[in-house]
């Protein structure tokens, strides 16, 4: 180029901001971190620290924890720091992606049925006592990712077999009916068996305190592959923001896009609420709040989403088990308690774009 | 490029003929204007000849139908600019150009180097670098327009398609697009395709021109041909009078002196 001036050395505006990207992970560490330290079982605070730097490799120093202290970190907190981290992350960046494919900034990675799905699924495994949620080869999170997939896939059959090729508007009708149909059995379910009530709804109002290594195992490869694939479509869901016509004189094929990031969202989100119940609202509040900070392209919101969705979420985590400790407030109660109102916000601020 | 040829093509919708029997051919390096009054289904055409609209009859690349190739495969081909573009109020122009490099990339790749190359370079060529950062709803017409062009033009195809690229422009913004048009196309060998409203810089600009009425082709050939103040007056139901200007044609509506 002849002339290499300071304009040509960012040729991408809506290029991911360093200070944006700084600050998400700053807020990451430390929403994570303080969650580390803090708990029920009050442990010296610089001696955690010195125990989690004790962990990287070529290092060694002596914490001066107990046995019992260490497993309380390792065992307790870290895993569901770390669970609470990745479902923030895969619902942030599931609805970020729905949202895009939808071009709708309302759409919510539970759209589809995953929810009412997942809901139908964890509750047959309560009541049939095939599972508490609780420990390794437990039914619920099994039972529960089936019924968000089959969910997903029954919405998505419904809706292409009454004319979501055209209008993606017409999954989104077929999702709010499916959801109403899963609801309506799970709520029968429910009511058959009223002695198990009090699990199905700690289920349904979001947890992350049973977490344990096995949540985190079972959730972190699909939460990868989910987040990867939607990731890497940032570029793509841009193209698409054209709409389908345009999108298809670039050579892309719009139905293939939307059934691309549509499946990778909704493993991603089925996986989620498998492992830690129905935390509403994350895939509405971290997106738009990454727009508003950040800007609107989703080679921006995608990939922060990622990031301040795993920061919100093990914040949010903190909040529910300190704010009346030592007894919790279920996390899904206060991402709905921020959420509804944020909702409003949204709606608000969105309406000239909907319009 | 190979030759563009649309054989017996028929768009209908429901009972409404929209193009009845079209036949026409692009030849490499040429600049074809597609005129006619509103609704003469000039849009149609453009769209059938970008593949994104079905129709029966055929069109074909050289020896490939259109039908038959995928939408990259296409895309690779020819770019097409839509009469309405949509503009996503807060893209960025540099972010707006580049999704014509969409072709060039893998599904769920990003641009490389050679991208951002041919960015630089077509916003070099339609003075577009001062605004690279700007959103799409803070341009003036004029500035949207090169816009468009620009991403055409990173498509870095041998055919372009444009759909009254200067019907929402002032005459100077007029000129100044089609000039650009006629430069880049020498350099690049460019196939043109427009539909233009404004019969004297159809005439001016273009090596041929096809007049569509109602669906049909109701003229085809070298301006001077096809502009002739008699058919254009029966076709556009106006009163119309050509001229030669300093060899260049000049098509112009003249006022009834009954009232
Ligand atoms: N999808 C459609 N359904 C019904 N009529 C259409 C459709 N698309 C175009 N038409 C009609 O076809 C005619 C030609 O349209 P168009 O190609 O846009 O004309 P032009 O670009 O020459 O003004 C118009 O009368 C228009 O109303
Ligand atoms: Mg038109």
């Amino acid at each position: 180029m002849s002339k290499a001036g300071p304009s040509s050395a960012s040729p991408l505006a809506g290029r991911l901001q360093v200070s944006a990207v700084l600050i998400g992970g700053f807020a990451c560490i430390l929403a994570m971190g303080t969650s580390l330290a803090i708990g029920p079982a009050s442990i010296d605070k610089t001696a955690v620290f010195k125990e989690l730097i004790d962990r990287l490799p070529f290092i060694a120093i002596d914490s001066g924890l107990s046995p019992i202290h260490k497993s309380v970190i390792w065992e307790v907190r870290f895993p569901r720091v770390l669970l609470g981290a990745l479902v923030g992350s895969t619902l942030a960046v599931s609805g970020a992606s729905y949202q895009a494919v939808f071009r709708n900034p309302l759409a919510d990675p539970y759209l589809l049925g995953a929810a009412a799905g997942a809901g139908l699924g964890a509750t047959v495994a309560i009541v049939t006592g095939s599972g508490d949620g609780i420990g390794a080869f437990d039914m619920v999170p099994v039972l529960a990712f089936l019924g968000a997939m089959s969910a997903v896939v029954m919405t998505y059959l419904l809706g292409y077999s009454s004319g979501a090729r055209r209008s993606p508007s017409a999954l989104l009708l077929a999702g709010v009916a499916v959801a109403a149909f899963l609801t309506a059995i799970q709520t029968f379910i429910q009511q058959q068996n009223v002695d198990s009530i009090r699990q199905v709804y700690s289920w349904i109002l979001g947890r992350l305190n049973t977490a344990s290594w096995t949540e985190v195992q079972l959730l972190a490869p699909y939460a990868l592959i989910a987040t990867l694939v939607m990731f890497l479509s940032r570029r793509t869901l841009d193209v698409m923001r054209l709409g389908d016509t345009e999108a298809s004189s670039v050579g892309l094929r719009p139905q293939v896009v939307r059934f691309l990031v549509i499946a990778a969202a909704s493993l991603g989100t089925a996986a989620s609420v498998s492992v830690s119940g129905l935390i509403a609202f994350v895939g509405i509040i971290v997106p738009h709040a990454v727009r508003l900070l950040a800007g609107t392209s989703n080679r921006i919101v995608l990939p922060l989403s990622v990031l301040y969705g795993a920061a919100f979420l093990a914040f949010v985590d903190l909040l529910g088990r300190s704010l009346v400790s030592p007894a919790e407030i279920p996390i899904g109660v206060i991402t709905a308690f921020c959420g509804a109102p944020f909702f409003v916000v949204v709606l608000r601020t969105s309406r000239k774009a909907l319009a | 490029m190979n030759h563009c040829s649309v054989r017996n093509v028929c768009v209908n919708a429901g009972k409404k003929v929209i193009l009845d029997n079209v036949s026409v051919t692009i030849s490499p390096g040429e600049w074809v204007s597609i005129v006619g009054p509103n609704g003469a289904g000039k849009s149609t055409l453009l769209s059938v000849m970008a593949g994104l609209r079905s129709s029966s009859g055929s069109v074909h690349l050289g020896d490939t139908d259109l039908a038959d190739m995928t939408p990259r495969e296409r895309a690779h081909h020819l770019a097409y600019l839509p009469q309405h573009p949509e503009l996503p109020p807060d893209m960025s122009v540099s972010g707006y150009v580049l999704i014509g490099r969409n072709p060039h990339i893998p599904l769920l790749g990003s641009e490389g180097q050679r991208d951002i190359e041919i960015l630089n370079q077509v916003l070099e060529q339609l003075s577009l670098e001062d605004f690279q950062n700007r959103t799409l709803d803070s341009l003036s017409g004029g500035e949207l327009q090169r816009c468009h062009l620009a991403r055409i033009l990173a498509q870095d195809t041998p055919m372009i398609l444009l759909d009254e690229p200067t019907t929402a422009l002032d005459l100077g913004h007029q000129q100044q697009t089609l000039d650009l048009i006629c430069r880049i196309r020498s350099q690049r060998e460019l196939t043109v395709v427009m539909t233009m409203h404004d019969l004297s810089l159809a005439g001016q600009y273009s090596d041929r021109i096809i007049l569509l009425s109602q669906g049909e082709v109701a003229s085809e050939g070298t301006p001077k041909d096809v502009l002739n103040p008699d058919r254009l007056s029966a076709l556009y139901g106006a009163r119309i009078q050509v001229m030669e200007v300093d060899s260049d044609i000049v098509v112009i509506p003249t006022r009834s002196r009954e009232f």
